[in-house]
């Protein structure tokens, strides 16, 4: 067993843990600090599975943007509004089942295949040639993405306001002539 | 060199697994939500370790397409989260049955 062997054992099983321990908190402040350490793991198996530059995307948007946004609308609507109730064993044991299923037969696919033994051989996408690659071949996905980006903002925006008084553009002056 | 890959690709089903079972189970919109990020990541898992298996890149550039719609998702969600917050003042799932305000 090499060392990247161990490395990758020992991160295998510091996600595997964290994740568990963020699915099961009850409190959600808890969960999303467990799955910053998930994702700070999944960033570092990207590094060994030979990309750097994706480790580094994992930390900036998965550990750093997305957690913290969690954490934003946790603190914004208060920890005392998420969930009281107790663990429901009728809630747990159907998912529990229908995914032990999925995960048996995952294996059995997956074990059952000869070619999924090989041995991975170490290699690395530098960033330079993997953006070279994704311009080169995928720019227009790209691009697409980069308008499902704004399309998200645009709904964020829309569905954040709120019904208040008035949904257009003249809610600020209609409001102000109120008060006077 | 590393470790075989049907061994990766298990680690990606089971937190595959984590996520569905969070998603599934848990009785918060946090937590399902929460429970879909964590699918998104066992999917780019997987797809790095068959782009490192196949020496092809196509699975990091489906892993960069990942990360964006994981980001659309997660804010046009927590928008939404809190739009249904607004409204009936829970997070609970089961709570929201009316189809009119």
């Amino acid at each position: 067993m090499t060392l990247y062997a161990v490395v990758f054992y020992l991160i295998a099983a510091l996600i595997l843990a964290s994740t568990g321990m963020a699915i099961t908190r009850r409190n959600p402040v808890h969960a999303v600090v467990y799955l910053v350490i998930s994702f700070l793991g999944s960033a570092l198996l990207f590094y060994i599975l030979g990309a750097p530059f994706l480790a580094a995307l994992e930390v900036i948007i998965y550990a750093g943007a997305m957690m913290v946004l969690f954490l934003f609308v946790v603190m914004m609507l208060g920890v005392e509004a998420m969930e009281r109730r107790g663990f429901s064993l009728t809630d747990w044991i159907p998912a529990l089942v229908l995914g032990l299923l999925f995960v048996a037969v995952a294996g059995l696919a997956v074990f059952q295949d000869p070619s999924s033994r090989a041995v991975l051989r170490l290699a690395t996408a530098m960033p330079a040639t993997f953006g070279r690659y994704i311009f080169e071949h995928d720019w227009l996905a790209v691009e697409i993405i980069s308008i499902l980006l704004l399309v998200g903002l645009v709904a964020a925006v829309q569905l954040g306001r709120g019904k208040g008084e008035g949904k257009g553009m003249e809610t600020p002056p209609r409001k102000s002539g109120k008060e006077v | 060199m590393i470790v075989p890959f049907s061994h990766v690709f298990m680690l990606a089903a089971l937190v595959f697994f984590l996520g569905l079972v969070c998603m599934v189970a848990r009785r918060n919109l946090i937590m399902t939500l929460i429970g879909i990020e964590i699918m998104m990541n066992a999917a780019a898992i997987a797809f790095l370790s068959a782009s490192l298996h196949w020496h092809r890149l196509e699975g990091q550039a489906f892993v960069l397409f990942i990360l964006g719609v994981a980001a659309t998702e997660v804010s046009v969600g927590l928008a939404l989260v809190v739009a249904a917050h607004r409204q009936t003042q829970t997070m609970d799932p089961d709570a929201y049955k009316a189809l009119k305000e």
